[in-house]
């Protein structure tokens, strides 16, 4: 068990640093340097050598690379070529306000999508199996903005149910707050609803097929009882997983989601740094995404091998 | 939207097992009701994207300052948007851009991520291991984002965006790829050809390849719909084909502003084509896997 908790953590570790090699570099390719890209075409050279030499863009990628990575060891994540200051502020407040929208459209999808795949188990190959099957995978499918805009014309424009704005303005309560997010978190429940329920479905109907589900059914239990004891236990496992492994799909989705509702997350602020071509706060957003996903991944391992006995002892871990 | 990558080994070995002749296979694709749905779809926006300009009501660059916003009408069916352009027009022809990109993108990514996955499965090594922990990485973020952060810093293009969003799914192509191959390997007529001496190169591409290419085939329409979902993400993020050639994502990106003014159908007209665009690849994908894994 610590054997294999200890390699999982050693292998995140050098996900974690090639991941940071992918991202530093792709901020470097960029054609052209950074303070002529700030600075715009009109600059005189002289003023944008000085910007390149105070950004450090002037040396070598590696020093470039080794400053910048030992600069994250220590909580410094560079500084904004827009703003100069500072790049961690922002990442933080933006984190918080995606970690609303994204935890809000969590504790509506994943009972939802648990239900649902429970459901379809329980009616294989009938037409509730079939209707939930192919919506799950038809909302799975269709980006984020193009259901955020089916929504926001139903709901917004034309029933006036909710505001098309995310944001609530400062200082409003945590109620008016809600009421701004709901339609932004309707487009991720889509995205996420299909692949929930789809692990759930596979879980119940390998659960309902197993020998200690028909032990359970023939020793008179009643098909509730077996459901909530014997099958829901155990269906449930692999779906942990998969939550976890949504939290990344998540993030991507509040890319588009908080751009379309103009929301002040870690999503509209990548969408920002990429506009302005402010690379340190862009490489700082990614790899920030980067990071709340492989600690997602990690937890879920974990649950899953602390919930599973066979895993727990050894067996196939 | 990689999320699904975690069940693909699993097909891909259901796919290769398969023993019936490959035109049953077909046949029993062609009879499913959700392929022919799927195609149906996918056909007609073929035809737009081939003959757009032909089938289109108006020119979609025309611009008709004294009809903007105007809701849709005989005139204009689906209306016309804040230049007095045709939605309906600008519908049909923005069906080229996606057409032309993303079926191309894919294909780079499955040859590379085949070829790769070839050598992954079948010589194992230092190639498995760097490329298994690139996989990580890539599946560490997702797929919108890594396309946005290199489509950035590359600038936005058609041959730019192919490249990088090929070059994205190469290494998750490879990782599908290299089960099947695992597969394969512990196959008697793999050791027969070993022991005949074949090269290796022979014995990946000549032997291994047509054994392992129905999941290939799966590989490819399933990539295909992520294809789809990224391009038209980065179109409305304003990375993707630029303005005024007309294009679902940035059509809907241009327009959205003024969905609150309720002038609706300049947005919600190429977002439903984009949701069918993408069902129609879903429905197709899912009924070739359906059949390959029964």
């Amino acid at each position: 068990m610590t054997t294999y908790l200890l390699r999982r953590l050693g292998l995140a570790v050098i996900t974690l640093w090639i991941l940071s090699m992918i991202v530093f570099f792709a901020g470097q390719i960029l054609p052209g340097d950074p303070g002529r890209a700030v600075l715009g075409p009109l600059a005189a050279p002289s003023a944008v050598r000085a910007l390149d030499h105070e950004l450090g863009v002037d040396r070598p990628l590696l020093t470039q690379y080794v400053s910048w990575i030992g600069g994250l060891l220590h909580g410094n994540m560079g500084t904004s070529y827009t703003f100069r200051t500072p790049v961690e502020p922002f990442i933080s407040a933006a984190l918080v306000n995606s970690a609303k929208l994204g935890a809000l459209a969590f504790v509506v999808v994943v009972p939802l999508g648990i239900l649902g795949g429970v459901i379809a188990a329980l009616n294989v190959g009938r037409l509730p199996d079939r209707v939930i099957s192919v919506t799950g995978l038809s909302a799975a499918t269709v980006p984020e903005f193009v259901s955020g805009i089916v929504v926001i014309v139903i709901f917004g424009v034309e029933l006036k149910w909710f505001p098309v704005s995310a944001s609530a303005g400062q200082g409003a309560s945590a109620l008016s707050q809600l009421d701004h997010l709901i339609l932004p978190a309707v487009p991720l429940v889509f995205v996420l609803f299909g692949y929930i329920a789809r692990m759930a479905r596979a879980g119940t109907i390998e659960a309902l097929e197993s020998d200690y589900a028909r032990t359970a059914t023939l020793k008179g239990l009643k098909r509730s009882v077996v459901i909530r004891r014997h099958i829901l236990r155990n269906s449930l496992l692999p779906t942990i997983t998969v939550i976890a492994t949504q939290t990344g799909y998540l993030i991507g989705g509040l890319v588009v989601v908080e751009t379309l509702f103009n929301y002040q997350g870690i999503g509209l602020l990548i969408f920002h740094a990429a506009g302005d071509k402010d690379f340190p706060m862009l490489e700082a957003g990614v790899l920030t995404i980067g990071v709340v996903y492989m600690v997602a991944t990690l937890i879920a391992d974990l649950l899953s091998t602390l919930l599973n006995p066979r895993l727990r002892l050894g067996g196939t871990g | 939207m990689i999320g699904s990558t975690a069940g693909a080994p699993a097909a891909a070995i259901a796919v290769v097992s398969a023993p019936r002749g490959e035109s049953a296979t077909w046949r029993l694709i062609l009879r499913r009701p959700t392929f022919i749905a799927g195609a149906l779809i996918l056909a007609f926006w073929i035809v737009c994207a081939l003959f757009g300009n032909a089938i289109a009501p108006d020119n979609p660059l025309a611009q008709q300052l004294l009809a903007t916003n105007n809701a849709p009408s005989h005139a204009h069916l689906f209306g016309t948007d804040m230049l007095g352009r045709d939605v309906l027009s600008r519908v049909i022809v923005g069906a080229r851009s996606i057409l032309i990109i993303t079926p191309l993108a894919t294909l780079i990514g499955v040859v590379i991520g085949t070829a790769l996955g070839l050598v992954m499965g079948y010589l194992g090594g230092v190639v498995d291991m760097v490329v298994g922990r690139v996989v990580e990485a890539v599946l560490a973020l997702p797929l919108v984002i890594v396309a946005l952060l290199f489509v950035v810093a590359l600038g936005p293009s058609a041959p730019v965006i192919i490249v990088v969003i090929g070059f994205i799914f190469a290494p998750l192509i490879a990782r599908t790829v290299r089960s099947a191959v695992l597969v394969e390997s512990q196959l008697d007529y793999l050791s027969s050809a070993r022991l005949l001496g074949e090269k290796p190169a022979h014995i990946m591409f000549v032997e291994i390849l047509p054994n392992v290419l129905p999941a290939v085939l799966v590989e490819f329409t399933v990539r295909l719909g992520y294809a789809i979902f990224t391009v038209a993400t980065l179109s409305f993020l304003g990375y993707g084909v630029q303005p005024p050639t007309p294009d679902w994502g940035a059509d809907i990106a241009a327009n959205y502003g003024v969905l609150g003014a309720g002038y609706w159908w300049e947005t919600l007209f190429p977002a439903l084509a984009i949701a069918s665009l993408v069902i129609g690849v879903n429905l197709v994908t899912d009924s070739i896997e359906q059949v390959l894994a029964s």
